[in-house]
């Protein structure tokens, strides 16, 4: 009966296979673009990559509907309507670079610092900060300060790097895997990758978050915790661990401060003449310096000088933590879990920690010399993004984190957290941040970097901040990524000061990139009295008619990704793994058809137009052609460039000369380079000299850098001190009391501050936004594919509110929190914590933008939450407007939102609504019928 | 079940028209000549008609010819193939009656047994689907073939025999109203047995697997309002049923029978809408919707 | 053609863990990607960038709450495409015998030049596993990749499903289930594999793993053995910290 039809099952699949790197999320996955008669007809992931070794998620399976997306701008803009129109002229890139270079040169011969350049989603931040550095503003950052500073910043000054990209859980041998507020995006692939690694093992994972979606939906227990109390539930853990004596002694003796000798008066590590940390050998009960061969550090070490007697770090911890304030007992009804599952979840960390300890038969030396014949593995791991860093008490709650990963000694260790070259990287040979304007010439140094004391701040000689986003002053002193999201109210309210232009790059910042979308676009949109806009001149450059389009003065059109160059460069944000440093390219696997250009390449002419230093040659011509002849030809330090894959004659890794066959070698390799750690030197990998070598051979370091995990953070001290009286730079009296308070050394909880300024009862609820794992950011609504998917973001409510206020699925409420009200429709979630309401992210959309119809159901029934949010504390009455960030690091605090819930009548579209803007690149095809071979 | 208007006509007219067959193919009556022609081409027309609108729903209309290759399996296809063995051995029966006034009786008795069994593949179509519970039943077929005949009967001008078909259809339609109501609930199928989760606990659709619509929602899921449907039913009743044998019971006149033909195929047409839009398919179980 | 073999050579499906899926949707649009490039017309989109966007997809993933008696909701991401039944209803009711189930593999499939679009299938099919496209007026549904598993233009560890393939946190498998020793007969039996609506009577290959139980970490109290504490004041704390550091 065989009459079945014929069926070709070997078509052909392509004419050729391009690699290169995705860029549908931060991900950076390496994908097979297969391309027909030069059309790109497939995407999938590339199967030899160390980020996603094949897979690959839906945003990246759909970038061929970003490819070819019709919201793609065509060609250089110059604004002709008013700001916010959306009304442009197409004009040459001749005249838009001249235009842009009338309105920056004048700027950088007289006051660089009156160009704010700030590069939100950007990839190349190695390269964007060399040229804001070159043409000498101090105004730079991307946009870590308003995602994950907290997280970044208390991994590195706590631990000497974070998650993600920093490090990663053990895969192949962690046992539990514990999550805390982990937003599905971040680290998006590896983590899936990771999850199914563990579930393939019938390894257990919990989850804390209060929305059990995604991977806490996967996780075998899930705790629903009240939003912004993850701190105290850590150090709840953290204080039945250390009653119990479930903690890693001699991890903590051998690898961290915690036998540091603290001085009693000053609370500053006491040291000795070379600047060593000192500790008590218990082999000779004297004072030693911590890495001296065969010292065992005593985590009881007292020491008696001058009638006082100073105790050691852990002995001030152990004070601390095993206080009455973090029982599980104190804690529970704050953070919403039992305190029986507290000490459940405490007693399976260290079940797992301890009991389920195992060896490597693997040699290795550490940096004190001292030889081991083994690894000892604790297979307990952790990972957390956004959930608990962004909110106003995120940095010592991320630093709470780490200290229970270091406590239970699982990190660095077999079946615990690995980081990932260039990580472990202690806080101190980060850079500093550079301030230091001089007209017509470069910064002083880079922008960002890691301050240790009140002498790093980047304050002008009047104690006034010198940069416009007051990134490390006393307001935030340890702002590491700058804050993006406080530019655009800085700049409007002259304060500090003035600027004149703002250049921005992939930020969609007068929709969801910032807090109070209304009152940016207001911000952007004023003028003063003479009739010119405050903030005078916007130079934005995009790929996409996003929402920010409208509101600048001229456009720079970006390329989509597979029309590019770029580096994922080991100087930048890194796609390492743990056991091999690597990095990869992108090139143009297709060519524009469109009059757009690479902005790296951009800025490369830029740069050369204004004569900066670094992209002229010594004859003023133009050093770089584009971004690709950076790439390669750029040396940073000597033998060190963007890329480390290839050098010098195409064998050398790390360092070498300049191979101008680079970008071939890397096309050939499939778009990335990997150089892998070798065994015995990829564990403990701060205090490991084979290690320590390794990294030095690779570049990473020009020494090696062997360092003690700080679970006390002396720089929050001097800053602590300083808020005290001692010393020369002084914090105005106003912030005194709160730098005492929140730059304590060691973690410790504090309610979120919206939390305390409002009423809890007025004010019932947290409300939070998730990023869906199929779509980023804004991007993903221009993508045929994926807006069928999240067209439409209804407000998650738990059921009892649900059944409280009589609501159905598609009814509509007022939302209010102090600062604004949304009306938008609601859906039931049971498997949420019952005091929080919750929406996906970046789903709603102006009407106009993203080259959508004007009834787009992102426009009618999408909405963001951003329009609760405020850039700034409600006033307190002081007189005074406090950021609503964190006040360690300047992190905006998107997770401290309250809000109530009325139900209302359905009102016409979700509100507010705007105006609708006019599409510089019109609206897409009402029907698709893609097929790129015929 | 989405009611397409192409469905209802389909079903609706194709089963007058070939009731109407069943009653010329059996001598009830015997017209011959003009008259006959009338007749004739008034059930072709239903015939036709009906299966030419069934064609709208197609996707690809201008294969319909493919149709007929799958009698072994598919009610669809015999139920082609049975439409035009009715058609051309009435229609040979017919230009008997017509042109020569013969009535070739052994090809109508064959003629009415094969529109006969049109109606009944058209209703397996139907009858035969597990996935609708509602229609997964003998009565689904009875139903059809009662409503055909009776509006055969009534288009035949059988006065009697229709007034006695109505009435039964009428009982028929019933029960199967009551029935249908508890279809799904009994078939075993629910959102249990779909996602296998129910040993865990009550289950719950949250996010559908896109925010906007699809083919299978507008195919399969449209909800009925239970006093809406209850209004129709009564509507149904009233037109299909009770007014045609009102009407007829007081008299029986040309401008009457018309009359009630027009009228029971203003409640046929209710009562399939019904039929369809009432029609829970267990994918919607799927959506958390039936 | 519209005969179901009375057996199949082979019998390839996918096993779907549920208790590994994280409701990604990456399967959903390499899905997408794949067959609109591949077999038959391109999956079409209707309203791609309007008011109602709605486009052909043959893999769609769900998400279901589910209480149990006690204890908190979970929530289960379901992803559904068909499930390549053995009596596959979609293929006997269709009248043109585009619709057919493969003899040496058991993959249904419809053969677009020979369908009409009538849509009867995809009311047979209990799974909503088959879309009818609008474009294109014929049925479209999960090929199984019957262009990929074989195609000798891609490397063999290529020759799976685009789902599969692509899957990040793999929890999807693809094999033989006439096999008793591939990796998804051996799966199905582990875990305890699963069939929807099996009261349906259509026996799919495809199976599922259903989710194992969740949240049941017990409270405990102060005096459990894993907690016991060595101190409760800092001064014994350090006691205890000073006899232990001995015996390191």
């Amino acid at each position: 009966m065989n009459n079945q039809p014929f069926v070709n099952t070997s078509p052909r699949v392509s004419d050729e296979v391009r690699k290169t790197t995705c860029y549908m999320c931060a991900c950076r996955c390496g994908i097979d673009v297969h391309l027909k008669d030069g059309k790109v007809s497939y995407i999938e992931g590339n199967k030899d990559h160390p980020v996603n070794q094949g897979v690959l998620c839906a945003k990246g399976s759909a970038g061929i509907m970003q490819v070819n997306a019709p919201s793609r701008l065509q060609a250089p803009l110059k604004r002709v309507g008013p700001r916010g129109s959306g009304e442009f002229e197409e004009i040459s890139w001749d005249e838009a670079l001249d235009l842009a270079v009338s309105w920056l040169k004048p700027i950088r011969d007289k006051n660089p610092e009156k160009l704010a350049f700030f590069t939100g989603r950007d990839q190349s931040q190695s390269f964007t900060s060399f040229w804001a550095q070159k043409y000498g503003t101090p105004n730079y950052a991307a946009h870590g300060g308003f995602c994950s500073v907290n997280m970044a910043a208390a991994g590195i000054y706590t631990m000497g790097g974070a998650f993600w990209e920093f490090g990663q859980p053990d895969w192949d041998y962690t046992k539990l895997f514990m999550i805390f507020g982990v937003a599905e995006d971040h680290d998006s692939n590896p983590i899936k990758m990771g999850i199914g690694k563990i579930k393939a093992r019938g390894a257990k994972i919990i989850g804390v978050n209060p929305i059990r979606t995604g991977y806490n939906a996967v996780a075998d227990e899930w705790v629903g915790i009240t939003p912004g109390t993850d701190g105290l539930f850590i150090l709840a853990m953290v204080h039945e661990l250390l009653k119990a004596g479930k903690v890693d002694l001699h991890y903590l003796a051998q690898y961290t401060n915690a036998p540091v000798l603290l001085h009693t008066e000053t609370g500053l590590l006491m040291r000795d003449e070379y600047g060593k940390q000192l500790v008590i050998d218990r082999a000779t009960g004297k004072l030693a310096g911590f890495d001296q061969k065969g010292v065992r550090p005593d985590l009881n070490g007292r020491h008696t000088a001058d009638g006082l007697v100073h105790k050691t770090v852990f002995n001030v911890m152990v004070e601390r933590y095993l206080s009455a304030e973090y029982a599980p007992d104190t804690v529970a009804e704050k953070v919403g879990i039992p305190a029986g599952r507290i000490r459940a979840i405490a007693a399976e960390l260290a079940r797992v920690a301890f009991d389920e300890a195992f060896e490597l038969d693997q040699e290795w030396t550490d940096f004190r010399g001292e030889h081991h014949t083994k690894m000892i593995g604790r297979p307990v791991s952790f990972h957390s993004m956004r959930g608990i860093s962004a909110h106003s008490n995120g940095f010592q709650t991320c630093r709470a984190l780490h200290v229970l990963q270091i406590f239970l000694g699982t990190v660095e260790v077999p079946g615990g957290f690995r980081f990932k070259p260039p990580y472990p990287k202690p806080s101190e040979i980060h850079p500093k941040p550079h301030c230091k304007v001089t007209p017509g010439a470069p910064l002083d140094g880079p922008h960002l970097g890691f301050v240790h004391g009140p002498d790093d701040l980047a304050l002008k000689e009047d104690g006034s901040p010198a940069r416009i986003d007051k990134a490390f002053t006393w307001e935030s002193p340890m702002s590491a990524h700058g804050l993006m999201h406080m530019v655009i109210s800085n700049a409007y309210a002259g304060d500090p000061y003035k600027i004149d232009t703002l250049f921005m790059y992939m930020a969609n910042m007068s929709w969801n990139s910032s807090m109070n979308t209304k009152g940016v676009i207001d911000m952007l949109t004023d003028m003063d009295g003479n009739g010119d806009y405050v903030i005078p001149k916007i130079i934005y450059s995009d790929a996409y008619s996003s929402e920010m389009v409208a509101y600048a003065d001229l456009i720079l059109p970006d390329t989509t990704y597979l029309e590019r160059h770029d580096c994922i460069s080991l100087l930048d944000r890194p796609i390492c793994e743990a056991d091999a440093a690597a990095d990869a390219i992108r090139w143009p696997v297709i060519e524009p058809d469109r009059d757009v250009r690479g902005f790296q390449s951009v800025l490369c002419e830029l740069g050369a137009k204004l004569d900066l230093p670094g992209f002229v040659n010594e004859n003023g011509s133009q050093k770089y052609a584009d971004y690709a002849d950076y790439i390669v030809n750029h040396v940073r330090k000597p033998g060190i460039g963007p890329l480390a894959g290839f050098r010098g004659d195409g064998t050398n890794s790390g360092r070498g000369d300049v191979n101008p066959e680079q970008l071939n070698r890397y096309i050939e390799n499939g778009g990335f380079f990997v150089e892998h750690i070798s065994a015995g030197a990829n564990y403990y990998k701060p205090w490991n000299a084979a290690y320590q070598e390794w990294a030095v051979e690779m570049g990473l370091f020009d020494s090696p850098q062997p360092y003690l995990f700080q679970l006390y953070v002396e720089p929050m001290r001097k800053f602590q001190r300083a808020a005290e009286g001692y010393g020369e730079r002084q914090p105005p009296e106003h912030l005194r009391e709160r730098l005492k308070f929140t730059l304590d050394p060691l973690p410790f909880w504090y309610p979120p501050f919206e939390d305390t300024q409002v009423d809890e009862n007025e004010f019932p609820f947290h409300a939070l936004t998730q990023r869906p794992m199929a779509m980023y950011h804004s991007w993903g609504t221009q993508n045929a594919w994926l807006r069928q998917i999240h067209g439409i973001n209804p407000l998650y409510l738990p059921t009892k509110v649900m059944q409280k206020n009589s609501f159905k699925d598609g009814d509509w409420a007022k939302v209010t929190s102090l600062h604004g009200s949304i009306v938008v429709p609601v859906a039931e979630m049971a498997a949420l914590n019952e005091n929080t309401v919750w929406t996906w992210n970046a789903i709603g959309k102006r009407k106009g933008a993203w080259a959508l119809e004007k009834n787009a159901p992102e426009t009618t029934k999408g909405f963001l939450l951003n329009h609760l949010i405020h850039e700034l504390q409600p006033p307190k009455g002081d007189g005074l407007r406090w950021a609503n960030s964190d006040p360690v690091t300047g992190q905006a605090a998107w997770f401290d939102l309250r809000v109530k819930i009325e139900k209302t009548t359905a009102p016409v579209e979700s509100q507010p609504n705007f105006a609708t803007i006019t599409s510089p690149v019109g609206q897409g095809p009402s029907e698709l019928k893609w097929k790129v071979g015929k | 079940m989405h009611p397409a208007p192409s469905v209802i006509i389909f079903t609706s007219l194709s089963g007058l028209g070939f009731g109407l067959l069943i009653f010329l193919g059996l001598g009830l009556p015997l017209p011959t000549g003009i008259t006959a022609f009338i007749y004739f081409a008034l059930a072709y027309v239903l015939a036709v008609g009906g299966l030419m609108a069934s064609t709208f729903h197609l996707g690809r209309p201008e294969r319909a010819i493919k149709a007929f290759s799958q009698w072994k399996t598919s009610w669809l296809s015999r139920e082609a193939w049975l439409a035009v063995a009715t058609l051309v051995a009435m229609a040979i029966y017919g230009a008997g009656l017509v042109f020569y006034g013969i009535a070739l009786a052994p090809l109508g008795w064959l003629g009415a047994f094969l529109a006969l069994a049109t109606v009944y593949a058209t209703s397996m179509i139907y009858a035969q689907l597990k996935t609708i519970p509602r229609w997964n039943t003998p009565l689904t077929s009875l139903l059809f073939v009662i409503l055909s005949i009776a509006g055969g009967a009534l288009l035949a001008v059988q006065i009697p025999i229709a007034l006695a078909l109505l009435l039964g259809a009428g009982i028929i339609q019933v029960a199967y109203w009551i029935w249908g109501d508890q279809a799904l609930y009994n078939s075993e199928t629910n959102m249990a047995s779909a996602t296998g989760l129910g040993d865990q606990g009550s289950v719950r659709a949250f996010e559908p697997p896109h925010t906007g619509t699809n083919y299978l929602l507008r195919e399969f899921v449209h909800i009925v309002g239970r006093k809406h449907a209850a209004k129709l039913r009564i509507i149904a009743l009233i037109l299909m049923i009770l007014t045609p044998v009102l009407i007829l019971s007081i008299d029986v006149n040309i401008i009457l029978i018309l009359i009630a033909i027009l009228v029971h195929t203003a409640g046929l047409f209710v009562s399939r809408w019904l039929f369809f839009a009432q029609a829970e398919h267990v994918v919607g179980l799927y959506y958390g919707k039936r | 053609m519209t005969q179901l073999p009375d057996s199949t050579d082979r019998k390839l499906g996918l096993v779907i863990d549920l208790d590994t899926c994280v409701g990604c949707h990456a399967c959903v649009i390499s899905c997408k990607g794949w067959n609109t490039e591949n077999y038959g017309a391109p999956l079409s989109d209707q309203s791609a960038y309007g008011e109602n966007p709605s486009g052909t997809f043959l893999n769609r993933v769900h998400s279901y709450e589910v209480q149990p008696e006690e204890g908190a909701a979970q929530l289960i991401h379901f992803p559904k495409s068909c499930l390549h039944c053995e009596d596959a209803p979609c293929v006997t009711v269709c009248p043109t015998g585009a619709s057919y189930k493969r003899v040496e593999d058991g993959i249904v499939l419809v053969n677009e030049s020979d369908c009409i679009g009538c849509g009867l299938c995809a009311w047979a099919c209990p799974y909503g596993a088959r879309e009818l496209d609008a474009a294109e007026g014929v049925m479209k549904k999960c090929t199984l990749c019957v262009d990929r598993i074989y195609n000798e233009n891609l490397p063999e560890e290529d020759r799976e499903p685009a789902c599969v393939r692509t899957c990040p946190s793999g929890a999807r498998h693809f094999g033989d289930f006439a096999d008793p020793d591939s990796n998804v007969s051996k799966l199905t039996t582990e875990r305890g594999g699963m069939d929807l609506m099996p009261e349906q009577g259509t026996k799919p290959v495809n199976k599922y793993l259903p989710p194992r139980l969740k949240d049941k970490m017990e409270e405990i109290d102060i005096l459990a053995p894993l907690l016991t504490p060595v101190a409760v004041e800092p001064k014994g704390f350090m006691a205890w910290l000073d006899k232990t550091l001995e015996k390191i």
